[in-house]
């Protein structure tokens, strides 16, 4: 039952001498620096499970040096894993031949990274075709492609133009533009906005969102920006020295943070802006009154604020007809009020 | 602004090299002597054929060459081809038909071991004698044997080891050897005769000739490796100091040298299979032989009237025809 | 609200890899115990002097020596039968049959033609034409300029055979050095290997390998090439593989995640990316070709070495100074014509490159111009044969006059300047260095190694020190290491001196800067005679060719490293009123330290290269083994091992100095400009590292 898009189990990376020995044995459980000092070897990443449904956008987030972005270049094997196993749509990678991993790039899957990685020597439209180029695909074809890709992520008319007389969020288009030309199941970004304007990189959000509204495409996300990774995952998985922390949906990380660390992350974050209801409902007090309106338990407590002040009564919290819980303006107030005290 | 200005330098500097070349060029069309040279080259037979003539690194030696390669050229129409070349490694070439004349040889043990047909490989064979006597020795500068005439007799030396003191000398007087190519026993010879002097090598003719020539002028100090024949004698005329005399064996172990170089007969050395040919330069080369004055007059022409050794050859030539009528037989 | 500043309790830098920074070492520290090891080395001078110095007279050989030379003569017995030798003799045949077509069509008579096909007008206008169409008009002025001077100045033959070996050894270096250059750029394990042959291959002094490329090529062209393209090889390998090595990992990895092949990787990806610096590195290959034409013609290997050496054999310096200076403006020419070939191909590529119509017209005209003057050249002698002018000779005649009067107005004064510093500065430090028992000098010099450099170089000169010993030339070598420090003291004053003046003065700079260049392209032998004429054949004279040599790059690296002195810093420090010394001294000199070592490094091994030029001199020791061993083949050995070491003493001073300055081992030719290769640009900084 591989329902999964992607699926990733018990996967290591270890750089350094003879990396391959620590796995299994007791060195694999010193803290990063003392498996450094003992054997010259780094942890990148550290058993990492976890699995991508199809359509999902799936964020990893954490700090620089976390793990996060040698992890994602583990699931296409640009590094290859010290052991463990990513299987995408039943396909084993980590067992691939060459060949046929080089299939799987050209035809599956497709990368956006954080410094772009754009030909300097070719214009936009043959950036762009590259991926299709290195397919075999005729210019005539290739390039006819590549325009209609262009104009998808809004850069018509720059077709002629090189990466270097483009500003930086033009050029991640560009890079995004190139992943998306070879129609693949599977985006995997590597913090491709971390490089761009506040202002740009809001506007590139957006548009990934636009995207992966229209396409539908698989995603696997990485950022240090918890805003980002709210804004934008179905899921989160926080890493922390190569291994995970916490996997949840943001209203899960947020609301119950798996330990201090994460706690710490997420203690800056609007919660109103992103608990549910689901986290601030309770069971109705014996008595309460349950004529107030219904809103379903997805709902964003900010969403619910103005219906639970103009509402005499408590909100009942449904899950279609099925009532979970109730939430009344007091409840409310304690998650707003909380932020503005921290 | 660009092209213009750049089709009219381009313009420009066409018709100012055609109009040089044009102004130069007065002689006949190239086609008429294609078709002469065609007609001579079926006249003549070719029977000597190529000539490859060693042109060690010395003014002298260049002067035998030229020489025998001219009238091997202009007498028997051979197509000589110069090669500057160090002693061994035109040894070397004999084997590979790179080179088939070495016209002065100053004697190699060494090479005549590798490559003579008693012990070597047979690819070089003695030709005899060329003519040139080559006197190795000590030598000074005239001024030097002029006011200090004594100084010609090894045994006063240490009198002056200290006058001779350079800053390369550590103390002691500077005794300046020669170029590497040459054989030199001087660090024995002064050892073995207990001599207040350090060599120093001044590594190059080209050093020797500058150290001779300014102590000369300035009235310096210098006493070192030297011989004759050598272009340069015409121009500063270097002393010999008398060492002991040369015997028979006294150089044959170098630890132990203690006496003079001996006086060398230059040799011909040439290429076995060249000399069993039957190119008709191999009589010429076999028949030529000169005297020091001859050589030192062409070498002359070179190094201190500056002519090319084309020229200085055929000069020599035209002056001294019976002599090469000899050779030619 | 984002969370982009965390807490910093996990801000920590966690970057795999990485070390802490190394904690700053003042150079007061590094000085003291300096002191203290030259201190007592030289109490165990004063009480061992002269002991166990290992000398070795002049004409002397060792066992060791002569089983080195046997190798040579076995090589040499084997000729007839080696297969090896075979294979190398038919390649040595083509490449002679090559040469010799090319020859008769541009510059020897093409039997029964009295004339080659192409005369000189057909050659000269070909040649502007190739400049037009690959650069720009001025380079084709340049281009005219520089071959009517081949002619007029009387060595149209030399110059045109020169550019012929030099064309044919680049193109085979090319050919050799790219497959190279992709692995050192791809390979960190090819790499180091490749790296240590090519350090070899640099240092090595040509007069050791001459003997052995005759044995294997013969004598002439084919010789002149092969021993062109083991010096050329080198810069175009370095730095080809260097800019390979720069291409982001980014690209790399965003190009790879497509799914490329290697190959698609690198004609696709590398090759494209890299292809500025791979240009550089041509250029420079180019320069290193041309500056092996003096040591090419001792085995016969035609061009414009051939009248310098003819012009030293006589002693005649003007005679060996117009067809040294020809090298110099052939020099020029190509590296102009390449760099403004190469921007235009960038400009072209890029859709630049100005008015397409314009240009095919002119381009068509000039075609058409340079087909009549083929066609000239075909048919009139006077068109064919360059046309004899005197004003060579005049030039040489005016040479020598003012060479005479250098001489004879300074001799005296540069006589003096040679005691002061022989007695003062020279003496003593032979004595100390090589005069000291050799287990004294070898401990030493490894404990100096150590406090500049720390263990890296502490191993890197045991390695070289024990070598040295092994080669028995211990004496020498120390004498010629002496001989390279003190060189290299006057290179760094010289450097310091007028590298501040030209940064901090624009015109200088400009007035100085080709004189530079041409004293780092004029081949040596040209400056030999008037510097012997001044000095005499001695050490000094040699250090006063490795100053002139190796001054024009230390002074180009310091001036360039001043000047990068930024102008804020520059300006604070004015604005505190300080005076132009304490500027000098205390802000640009400070700030340009990486130049200034790098400078020192280069200073060093450009000196070190010239030991053999020394030994013409009369510097004796290591030089003058290595033309010993070229004169005289029962020496060879001597003169193998002499090279070796030579070679050996070069890694030495080049780690430590490396090291002393902490330069990260990388061997991209930013910090390994070692082994002169002659670098006139800077490259980009560091690649950038992706995160982990």
């Amino acid at each position: 039952m591989t329902t999964a898009a992607l699926s990733v189990d018990g996967l290591w990376k270890i750089f350094g001498p003879r990396s391959d020995r620590v796995i299994g044995t007791p060195d694999a459980e010193l803290s990063r620096a003392d498996l450094k000092a003992k054997t010259g070897n780094v942890v990148g990443v550290k058993d990492v499970s976890f699995d991508v449904a199809p359509g999902e956008v799936f964020v990893v987030m954490g700090l620089s040096g976390s793990g996060k972005s040698t992890l994602v270049r583990l699931l296409t094997r640009l590094i290859e894993p010290t052991s463990g196993s990513v299987t995408l749509n039943g396909e084993e990678i980590t067992a691939a031949s060459e060949s046929k991993l080089r299939e799987i790039r050209r035809h599956q899957v497709s990368m956006v990274f954080q410094h772009f990685g754009l030909l300097p020597h070719r214009q936009v439209i043959d950036n762009v075709a590259y991926g299709l180029e290195v397919r075999g695909v005729g210019k005539k074809e290739r390039r006819a492609k590549a325009g209609e890709i262009v104009d998808l992520v809004g850069l018509t008319g720059y077709e002629k133009s090189y990466p270097d007389q483009l500003s930086g969020g033009m050029q991640q288009r560009v890079g995004l533009a190139r992943a998306l030309a070879g129609d693949p199941e599977m985006l995997l970004f590597d913090e491709p906005f971390s490089a761009l304007d506040p202002l740009i990189r809001r506007d590139m959000q957006n548009e990934v969102i636009r995207l992966h509204r229209e396409l539908g495409k698989t995603m696997v996300f990485i950022t240090h920006d918890l805003s980002e990774a709210l804004k934008l995952g179905d899921r989160i998985l926080i890493m922390r020295d190569g291994a995970i922390v916490q996997i949840g949906s943001p209203d899960e990380v947020v609301a119950r943070p798996a330990d201090d660390y994460v706690k710490d992350f997420v203690s800056e974050v609007p919660k109103s802006h992103v608990l549910t209801l689901k986290w601030v409902m309770r069971e109705p007090r014996p008595g309460e009154s349950l004529e107030g309106p219904a809103l379903p338990v997805t709902t964003i407590v900010r969403q619910a604020a103005r219906a639970a002040i103009a509402s005499e009564h408590p909100i009942r919290v449904v899950d279609g007809d099925e009532l979970l819980g109730v939430v009344d303006e007091e409840d409310i107030m304690r998650v707003v009020v909380a932020e503005e005290e921290s | 602004m660009r092209t213009p200005r750049s089709r009219g330098a381009r313009i420009g500097a066409v018709a100012a090299v055609a109009t040089l070349a044009l102004s130069a060029c007065g002689g006949g069309s190239i086609d008429e002597q294609t078709q002469a040279n065609e007609e001579q080259a079926a006249e003549s037979g070719g029977e000597c054929g190529d000539l490859n003539m060693a042109v060690n690194p010395w003014v002298g030696y260049e002067a035998s060459a030229y020489v025998v390669g001219t009238v091997a050229e202009q007498e028997l129409g051979c197509n000589v081809e110069y090669k500057e070349l160090k002693e061994d490694v035109s040894w070397q070439g004999f084997g590979t038909g790179e080179v088939d004349v070495v016209i002065e040889d100053w004697g190699h043990p060494d090479l005549e071991k590798k490559f003579f047909a008693e012990q070597g490989d047979g690819t070089a064979t003695d030709f005899g004698p060329q003519g040139n006597v080559g006197i190795i020795g000590w030598f000074v500068p005239p001024w030097l044997a002029e006011e200090h005439p004594d100084i010609l007799d090894w045994e006063n030396l240490n009198k002056y080891a200290d006058e001779f003191a350079t800053s390369e000398s550590g103390g002691q007087g500077q005794f300046l050897g020669a170029d590497p190519s040459y054989v030199q026993f001087d660090e024995a010879i002064v050892s073995n005769l207990d001599l207040d002097f350090k060599v120093v090598f001044s590594g190059s003719e080209a050093a020797s000739i500058e150290a001779f020539r300014k102590a000369e002028e300035n009235k310096e100090w210098v006493i070192g490796y030297w011989y004759e024949p050598q272009y340069f004698n015409a121009e500063v005329p270097m002393q010999r100091v008398a060492l002991p005399p040369y015997e028979e064996g006294c150089q044959d172990d170098p630890e132990t040298v203690a006496c003079d170089y001996p006086e060398t007969e230059l040799k011909k050395i040439v290429s076995t299979e060249w000399s069993e040919g039957d190119s008709t330069a191999v009589d010429l080369v076999q028949n030529f032989t000169w005297t020091n004055e001859d050589q030192n007059v062409v070498a002359g022409y070179i190094a201190s009237d500056g002519m090319s050794p084309e020229d200085a050859a055929a000069k020599w030539i035209d002056e001294n025809q019976d002599k090469v009528d000899a050779w030619l037989g | 609200m984002t969370t982009t500043a965390p807490a910093p309790a996990v801000r920590k830098p966690v970057e795999p890899g990485a070390e802490p920074p190394p904690p700053e070492r003042s150079s007061v520290s590094r000085w003291i115990p300096a002191a203290v090891v030259i201190g007592v080395w030289i109490v165990a001078y004063l009480l061992l002097e002269g002991t166990d110095t290992l000398a070795l007279p002049g004409v002397a050989r060792t066992d060791l020596h002569d089983r080195l030379t046997e190798f040579n003569n076995d090589l040499l017995a084997s000729r007839d039968t080696n297969p090896v030798m075979q294979f190398t003799n038919s390649i040595s045949d083509l490449l002679r049959s090559l040469f010799e077509w090319v020859q008769r069509m541009i510059v020897v008579p093409n039997p029964p033609r009295p004339v080659p096909e192409i005369g000189w007008l057909g050659v000269v206008a070909i040649a502007t034409y190739i400049g037009l169409a690959i650069a720009n008009w001025r380079i084709a002025v340049l281009v005219c300029l520089s071959f009517l001077s081949f002619g007029v100045l009387g060595y149209w033959q030399d110059s045109l055979d020169l550019l012929i070996v030099t064309g044919i050894s680049v193109a085979i270096v090319i050919v050799l050095g790219m497959p190279l250059a992709v692995l050192v750029g791809t390979s960190t394990r090819a790499n180091r290997a490749i790296t240590v042959v090519l350090d070899l291959m640099q240092t090595m002094p040509t007069f050791v390998y001459l003997l052995p490329v005759v044995l294997f090529f013969g004598i002439g062209v084919s010789a002149a090439v092969v021993s062109t393209m083991i010096y050329a090889l080198p810069p175009l390998v370095r730095i080809a593989g260097f800019g390979i090595r720069e291409v982001p990992t980014a690209t790399i990895e965003a190009t790879d995640s497509a799914g490329q092949t290697y190959w698609q990787r690198l004609f696709k990806v590398q090759l494209p990316m890299a292809r500025k610096t791979i240009i550089v590195g041509l250029n420079q290959t180019t320069l290193a070709a041309l500056s092996m034409a003096t040591l090419a013609a001792f085995v016969n290997g035609p061009g414009l070495g051939k009248p310098v050496l003819a012009g030293l054999r006589i002693n005649d310096v003007g005679a060996a100074f117009v067809p040294g200076v020809l090298i110099v403006v052939m020099a020029v020419m190509l590296d102009r014509t390449t760099t403004a070939a190469s921007e235009r191909s960038e400009k072209v590529a890029r859709g630049g490159g100005g008015n397409v119509r314009q240009r095919r017209v002119l381009l068509a005209v000039g075609g058409v111009g340079t087909l009549v003057a083929v066609y000239l050249s075909r048919t009139y002698i006077g068109l064919a044969e360059f046309p004899v002018y005197t004003i060579g000779d005049r030039i040489a005649t005016w040479v020598n006059d003012v060479m005479d009067w250098v001489t004879s107005t300074f001799g005296g004064i540069t006589g003096a300047f040679k005691d002061l510093v022989t007695t003062w500065l020279l003496n003593p430090m032979q004595s100390l260095i090589a005069d000291s028992p050799w287990y004294v000098s070898f401990v030493a010099i490894a404990a100096l190694a150590f406090v500049f450099g720390g263990a890296r170089a502490l191993v890197s000169s045991l390695v070289c020190l024990t070598g040295i010993w092994f080669f028995d030339l211990w004496h020498d070598a120390m004498i010629t290491l002496t001989m390279t420090l003190v060189a290299t003291v006057l290179v760094m004053v010289l450097a310091l001196v007028f590298g501040v003046w030209m940064a901090r003065d624009r015109k200088v700079d400009l007035g100085i800067r080709p004189l530079l260049d041409a004293g780092q392209t004029i081949p040596p032998f040209v400056y030999l005679i008037p510097v012997l004429a001044l000095f005499g054949p001695s050490r000094f004279t040699a250090i006063v060719a490795g100053v002139v040599y190796a001054a024009p790059a230390a002074i180009k690296l310091v001036a360039d490293g001043v000047k990068g002195v930024s102008p804020t810093t520059i300006e604070a420090g004015r604005s505190t009123g300080q005076t132009t010394w304490q500027e000098i001294t205390k802000v640009q000199l400070p700030m340009a330290k990486g130049s200034l070592v790098l400078a020192t490094n280069q200073g060093l091994l450009y000196v070190l290269s010239m030991t053999v030029i020394g030994g013409l001199v009369g510097a004796g020791a290591l030089g003058y083994d290595v033309v010993y061993g070229f004169s005289r083949s029962e020496a060879w050995g001597k003169g193998l091992a002499a090279g070796i070491t030579i070679v050996l003493l070069g890694v030495m001073l080049d780690r430590i100095t490396r090291a002393a300055a902490d330069v990260r081992r990388d061997d991209g030719p930013g910090p390994r400009r070692a082994f002169h290769t002659r670098l006139p640009i800077g490259f980009p900084g560091d690649r950038k590292v992706v995160e982990t």
